[in-house]
């Protein structure tokens, strides 16, 4: 279970979390909505031990990582398999050697013959069987996200974090995406932190929901109860409205 | 909130204090970052492939350019002081004047200054790409320590590639020295060659050789450091970029001046 207590940040004047607190239960795809530039990477980014926060706490299974640094942090990272917003893949590495290179580079040293057979077992989960030899910038955005979600899974984390998977893919790749996380989730019931704000696929997939506004989370529930929620902040984000609480800048 | 006329007298003693905490904080991160590379040099696993990509990157494929302007530099000294020296009839001097030249200080700041312009900016545009696109914070979250993987293997492969660098652009700008002194204009090779014997001694290749050493430290701490903490977008790479090599070039001639008072 992942417990975000109470979590502060700033950066100079500007506010970004005021006091987050959210529950990430086992086994679950959570999913943080909220505006553009709301701080949903930013709360990501504390999870991932990427930002220290100026105030509050984070639990990752009882283990307090807001104090933690280098090998004790990186003992509860070997955990995490994390899909960047751009995919994150090393541009100077094919698509297999970037699926593969947790693999090689982690503890427990495998065979390559092993390391072989994980990649291309993982490139074909997402569909990208015949893409391995080809580098990043040859394959399309949805290729890149798909090998993003490979290289994140590849060691089996129990862990996965998912920052936008779908920004900028056109809404037949958005639903391919969701579904192949969903897929995935269901063959290894990993626990998912996803935020997106992909109104109204995220629903089809999130097991709850939270919704990210002015720095705090203003209300979880699950997808059927955000959808019906009352408060008009959540109304006016699920429907796109231009009036409303939250102001368009 | 007014503050009063003595806060606005004192609004530039304000400023100016805290432009010198940003530099001291800056200096200190910069010092910490070189600090930090020291520390991961020693601990393994060794990242032994890259750093043959390394000085792959940095050494062999600033073969070419080294090879011109070490020739061409010894050329351009070959006839300048031949010329000179005609003038008080000491042409025979002319080998130990392009060697001792070059060994003790042009071969070490010429060759530095064109791996900084080749290799160093490329450096810093690689790793700052690398940022902004999230590849380092990958490496980060898959508990893959980015200076291990990035900044030792650049560092070391200046280490080892800049002495080499030094040590080509001296041979090739001797020999450039020799075409222009012995085969155009008409000294002796023997002249040449022994003289330069004569004056010659280890202490100057050492001098030479200890400054290239530190060049490849500083080169390659500039490059990494600016490239690793790169703004943001295409800008902040191409100013990264920009400021590495300047501040590259700049303290390759502060150093080689210190150096210079220093050793023998």
């Amino acid at each position: 279970m992942i417990r975000v207590e109470n979590l502060y940040k700033a950066f100079g004047d500007q506010r970004v979390l005021q006091g987050v607190t959210l529950e990430v239960n086992t086994g679950e795809i959570m999913i943080v909505i909220g505006r553009s530039g709301g701080g949903k990477s930013v709360f990501l980014r504390h999870l991932l031990g990427l930002l220290r926060p100026d105030a509050g706490r984070i639990w990752v299974d009882g283990v307090d990582i807001t104090g933690l640094r280098g090998r004790a942090l990186d003992r509860v990272r070997e955990r995490y398999g994390v899909v960047f917003q751009g995919g994150a893949l090393f541009d100077s590495m094919t698509v297999f050697d970037n699926v593969a290179f947790p693999l090689r580079e982690k503890k427990g040293r495998r065979r390559p013959g092993e390391i072989r057979d994980r990649a291309e077992e993982k490139l074909a989960q997402v569909g990208l069987g015949g893409a391995g030899h080809k580098y990043p910038d040859e394959i399309s955005g949805g290729m890149r996200k798909r090998a993003a979600i490979a290289r994140a899974l590849v060691t089996e984390p129990e862990i996965v974090f998912f920052d936008e998977p779908t920004t900028g893919l056109d809404p037949v790749l958005v639903n391919a995406i969701h579904h192949l996380i969903l897929d995935l989730h269901q063959k290894s019931r990993f626990t998912a932190v996803m935020v997106s704000h992909e109104i109204p696929e995220i629903f089809e997939i999130a097991q709850r929901v939270a919704m990210l506004h002015e720095g705090v989370i203003v209300e979880v529930g699950e997808p059927k109860v955000i959808q019906e929620s009352a408060n008009p902040v959540i109304q006016q984000f699920i429907r796109g409205q231009i009036e409303g609480p939250i102001r368009v800048t | 909130m007014n503050r009063g006329p003595t806060a606005t007298l004192l609004r530039p003693v304000e400023s100016l204090g805290r432009a010198s905490l940003d530099v001291v904080e800056s200096l200190g991160r910069f010092g910490f970052f070189l600090g930090e590379a020291a520390v991961w040099t020693f601990i393994p696993p060794f990242k032994v492939l890259q750093l043959l990509q390394r000085i792959h990157f940095v050494g062999f494929r600033s073969l070419s350019v080294i090879i011109l302007t070490g020739a061409f530099t010894g050329m351009v000294l070959g006839l300048q002081v031949f010329l000179t020296l005609s003038r008080f009839g000491s042409e025979a001097f002319l080998g130990p004047a392009v060697a001792l030249s070059l060994i003790r200080e042009l071969g070490p700041v010429l060759a530095a200054l064109m791996v900084t312009g080749r290799a160093g900016s490329a450096l810093t545009a690689e790793i700052g790409i690398m940022r902004i696109t999230e590849q380092i914070d990958a490496l980060t979250v898959m508990a893959l320590n980015p200076m291990r993987y990035l900044i030792v293997p650049v560092i070391v492969a200046g280490l080892i590639t800049f002495p080499l660098m030094t040590a080509i652009f001296d041979v090739v700008g001797i020999y450039g020295g020799f075409l222009v002194g012995v085969k155009l204009l008409g000294l002796s090779e023997g002249t040449y060659f022994g003289e330069m014997q004569t004056f010659v001694d280890m202490s100057d290749i050492m001098t030479g050789f200890w400054k290239s050493l530190s060049f490849g430290v500083i080169v390659t701490w500039v490059c990494a450091y600016k490239g690793y903490h790169t703004g943001h977008g295409a800008e902040g790479v191409s100013r990264a970029t920009t400021e590495a090599v300047v501040l590259s070039s700049v303290l390759i001639l502060v150093w080689d001046y210190f150096l210079g008072s220093v050793l023998p």
